[in-house]
């Protein structure tokens, strides 16, 4: 016996119409609202951009002016010369002063931009290069070649140039950038392998490209009841390092701190050669020198860039002088050592400035020239300056108290540029496919205004490393590294929150089950009603 | 043993220099052996609660021997969840023990813990190793590794098949871990990274690994245990996890100078003294285990060279040109007002906004007239109003 309760037909009519109502607001508006409501904000970001930014072929230009000195050139050769130049003066006897003085006057002949090389062919009777040497590279971007081909009579103009080329694409390669530089350069996006042992070892020593570095300089005082050391760091700094440092304003920003530390020790025990009458360090226990020093230097906490330590280390007074010694058992004349990505340590003896009785404490100046003259070079190999092999014949002008020649400087930049052009595109489009994978991640305005102002920045420098200009294209590639950094690195895009599908469907489920099933059920039923009733007419009809 | 691999060593340095016209054979042969300049350590601990001491003893014995093998403290992220030496519980305050009859104090008096309590949580650890921490935040904080780096990561904690849990309260999973170290990857923020993980089936956490240069070891394999070694009658509560305690036994006959390679590592706590299967995980990374040394990741030893090459700015008769224009002359230096003290005590007291009464207040005025009214009757009303 089952009792139902019995609907009159507009009550049933109603209730049709009240589920059928329902179901639709719930179709229309409440899916909608839901969808809306759960998805999350994603900025919209240049894909297809980024896209371009994979398959990056970058092409680089350097402007080489070359200049025929009279007599390399016969006269009908000299009228199919684009453009005539005045030569330089000649001048007086010892050699050398002469080469650096032709070089500063010819330097200031030509104006060269950042990046471009002026190539001087000089006769090859000309006295101004020694007699086995071909080529002079000055301390800016001129270079003295001597020409070879005068002898040759009767060729035409293209003939002279190709048998140049070759001589002229060494000095290129020594001046402004070589395959290996270059492949150094994008060890990021090349597979392991592609690069050699010698430019292993630079790109393991000198730092990555980053927007600042910090350098420290520090004293090392182990005993100063003996040593009273007086340095006048900030002098020897405005003297030899700031020169430096100001040039390289273009690649990044520094900061220079110094500090002196008192009854620092060097964690190894140096022992006594009789035979040297000195203390000395084997190049063994060098490396385990560096870490319990380190725990005592302390750095800027209020920035992450890169920090280069200089240390120097007066031995005290029972361990004094203190010598280092190389792998083959001599003395190191700079006494001194570095150590890739952290920076250098000189252990300067002061024995010699007093005797056995004089009354302690000693107060010793200590003569910076020489420390500064040890720490520049160190400080060039780590920011990038690579040791200078230069091929046969080449006789490269050292840079001596300017810190780095001009063209010296343009190779960093060659370097730099693409490092960070490789370096920038490769963070773009990780970023890119990070947050294409991952559908849960928010993209904030900010971090797609800081890709699209990357993407933009870097075909802005590719455009400009294509053009030639080597100054506009570090600084567009700047800006690009350093928007791809914060855009990669920006706090909000962590994606912290893994949902498997499964725990998708048991938190949704048991929300939306209870509702749906009696709106399902009563669409249903009214459903089969209707078939029921149109059956029913159909019937009737006939 | 050691010296037959450093005669191969040097043989082979000699071989190479014949070929390059090297004068430093060994020496360049140290140099490439491995292609990292510097160590870094992120050592968590994940448990909370006094019965969990045996965690915080493990991290704290992985960070004394990193530091005694010369990784600086500026280098090493050091997480711990509870704070188990200074614990009301810890019947010994300021220690925390090794092993027992308080053999070994691993706490020391130069630790620095750089997340401590609730700041070990999934995000700030996601946060440390992907680098997307907050500019606020300071050095000490960060890991600040570049491409030539070699990682050590330590996790240690209550685990399960392919999760951690963190902090009693939430958990990491081995898929958001394997996803963190291709984002380190892909920012090349590691050249080398040796991942450890002491938990019951840590196993687990490292099967999704898929970036390069990876090697994992873990305490005990999925559907095991990982036990805990010994506990001590005194403090009363277990004080290492047994895959630690002979990690520990093991590290602690390693010196900086020490030849001793991962094979040897993954030889430590067999199943006869962890219960325990131990297992590794070395297919992701491309050089010979055999060639790692262990100080490639627990210690920090230097690459250094002689320098060779010194310029001479010793030139007599050319004058010091001060870069910064005339020299400016030496002011007296005094501190900066560090505690402004007449500002504070001038100071006016705040304008506060007057806000409408809330709703407590306004309830319980209602429920207070309502009261007297209903007692007293609502005649009174007309007096109000």
């Amino acid at each position: 016996l089952s009792i139902r309760p019995v609907l009159s037909d507009p009550e049933k009519q109603r209730g049709r119409s009240a589920a059928v109502a329902i179901a639709a607001l719930v179709i229309a508006a409440g899916i909608p609202l839901w969808w809306k409501t759960t998805e999350t904000y994603r900025a919209w970001l240049p894909a297809a951009r980024i896209g371009e930014l994979e398959a990056l072929q970058l092409e680089l230009r350097v402007e080489v002016e070359v200049v025929f000195a009279r007599g390399t050139l016969s006269p009908e050769q000299q009228k199919k010369v684009p453009a005539s130049r005045i030569t330089y003066e000649s001048c007086c006897k010892s050699k050398s002063l002469c080469l650096v003085e032709a070089d500063h006057a010819l330097h200031t002949l030509t104006e060269t931009s950042c990046g471009s090389v002026v190539i001087y062919i000089i006769p090859e009777a000309s006295a101004l290069l020694p007699q086995d040497m071909r080529v002079y590279v000055g301390r800016s971007r001129t270079a003295l070649l001597r020409s070879q081909v005068a002898s040759v009579v009767g060729a035409g103009l293209p003939e002279v140039l190709a048998a140049l080329d070759p001589q002229m694409e060494q000095v290129l390669q020594t001046m402004s950038f070589n395959h290996q530089d270059v492949t150094a350069a994008l060890t990021d996006r090349l597979r392991p392998g592609l690069s050699t042992r010698d430019s292993l070892a630079d790109s393991m020593r000198a730092f990555k490209s980053s927007p600042g570095y910090e350098i420290t300089f520090s004293l090392l005082n182990p005993d100063p009841k003996h040593h009273q050391l007086h340095w006048d760091v900030e002098a020897a700094l405005d003297a030899y390092i700031y020169p430096l440092l100001h040039k390289m304003a273009p690649v990044a920003n520094f900061s220079v701190d110094s500090q002196i530390l008192y009854y620092a020790v060097l964690g190894v025990n140096p022992r006594y050669d009789a035979s040297a009458s000195a203390y000395t360090l084997s190049a063994d226990s060098l490396a385990h020198v560096i870490n319990p020093v380190e725990a005592r230097l302390g750095s800027n906490a209020a920035s992450s860039n890169p920090v280069l330590n200089f240390l120097l280390y007066v031995p005290d007074s029972l361990h004094s002088p203190l010598i280092i010694r190389n792998d083959q058992k001599q003395e190191v004349a700079s006494n001194a050592f570095h150590s890739p990505r952290w920076g250098g340590i000189m252990v300067y003896n002061v024995d010699g400035a007093y005797g056995n009785d004089t009354q302690f404490p000693v107060d010793i100046a200590i003569d910076m020239s020489r420390v500064m003259g040890v720490f520049l070079s160190q400080l060039r190999l780590m920011l990038g300056f690579q040791q200078t092999g230069a091929p046969p014949g080449f006789v490269l002008e050292a840079a001596g108290r300017e810190g780095v020649a001009e063209w010296e400087l343009d190779r960093l930049l060659w370097s730099r540029s693409v490092e960070n052009v490789a370096t920038a595109s490769a963070s773009i489009t990780s970023l890119a496919q990070l947050l294409d994978q991952i559908a849960n991640i928010v993209i904030n305005d900010n971090i797609a205004q800081q890709v699209a102002s990357a993407v933009t920045a870097l075909q802005a420098a590719v455009a400009e490393l294509e053009a030639g200009n080597l100054a506009l294209a570090l600084e567009h590639s700047r800006e690009a590294i350093s928007a791809s950094e914060r855009a990669f690195f920006d706090p909000s895009l962590l994606h912290l929150l893994y949902f498997p599908d499964d725990q998708k469907f048991a938190i949704y489920i048991p929300l939306f089950l209870p509702m749906c099933v009696p709106i399902l059920l009563s669409l249903l039923k009214i459903f089969r009603e209707v078939q029921q009733h149109r059956a029913e007419k159909r019937a009737k009809r006939d | 043993m050691p010296n037959i691999i450093a005669v191969v060593c040097a043989s082979y340095g000699l071989a190479q220099s014949v070929c390059d016209g090297e004068d430093l054979p060994a020496r360049a042969e140290r140099f490439f052996r491995s292609d990292h300049t510097n160590n870094w350590a992120v050592l968590v601990c994940t448990s909370r609660f006094w019965f969990n001491y045996r965690h915080v003893a493990n991290t704290l014995s992985v960070y004394r021997s990193v530091k005694r093998l010369g990784i600086p403290d500026s280098h090493i992220v050091l997480m711990l969840a509870d704070d188990m030496a200074c614990n009301h519980r810890n019947p010994k305050p300021a220690t925390v023990f090794s092993h027992k009859n308080m053999e070994l104090n691993v706490y020391g008096d130069d630790v620095e813990v750089d997340y401590r309590g609730y700041e070990v949580t999934v995000e700030n650890f996601l946060r440390v190793l992907t680098g997307r921490l907050p500019p606020s935040t300071p050095r000490s904080k960060r890991l600040l590794s570049d491409d030539h780096s070699n990682i050590l990561i330590y996790l240690t904690g209550h685990g399960g098949n392919g999760f951690l849990k963190f902090q009693d309260s939430e958990e990491i999973s081995n898929v958001e871990l394997a996803d963190a170290f291709e984002q380190m990857w892909q920012k090349r923020r590691y050249n080398e990274l040796l991942f450890i993980i002491d938990t019951c089936q840590g196993a687990s956490m490292y099967e999704r690994f898929y970036s390069p240069n990876l090697m994992a070891l873990a305490s005990s394999q999925v559907g095991e245990d990982s036990l805990s070694h010994q506990p001590d009658l005194a403090i009363g509560v277990h004080l290492m996890d047994r895959y630690t305690f002979y990690l520990l036994e093991f590290l602690e006959d390693i010196h900086p100078a020490s030849q001793a390679n991962m094979n040897d590592l993954f030889k430590v706590c067999p199943k006869s003294q962890c219960v325990s299967t131990p297992g590794h995980r070395t297919d992701l990374f491309q050089r010979d285990p055999g060639s790692v040394l262990i100080t490639d990741f627990f210690g920090s030893v230097r690459k250094v060279e002689i320098t060779m090459e010194t310029i001479n700015l010793t030139v007599p008769g050319i004058p010091l040109e001060r870069f910064g224009g005339e020299p400016h002359t030496e002011t007296a230096l005094a501190y900066v007002d560090q505690l402004p003290v007449a500002q504070i005590i001038h100071q006016k007291p705040k304008q506060k906004d007057w806000h409408p009464p809330d709703g407590f207040i306004l309830g319980l005025w209602t429920l207070i007239l309502l009261v007297f009214f209903r007692t007293y009757g609502i005649k009174h009303l007309k007096h109000i109003f």
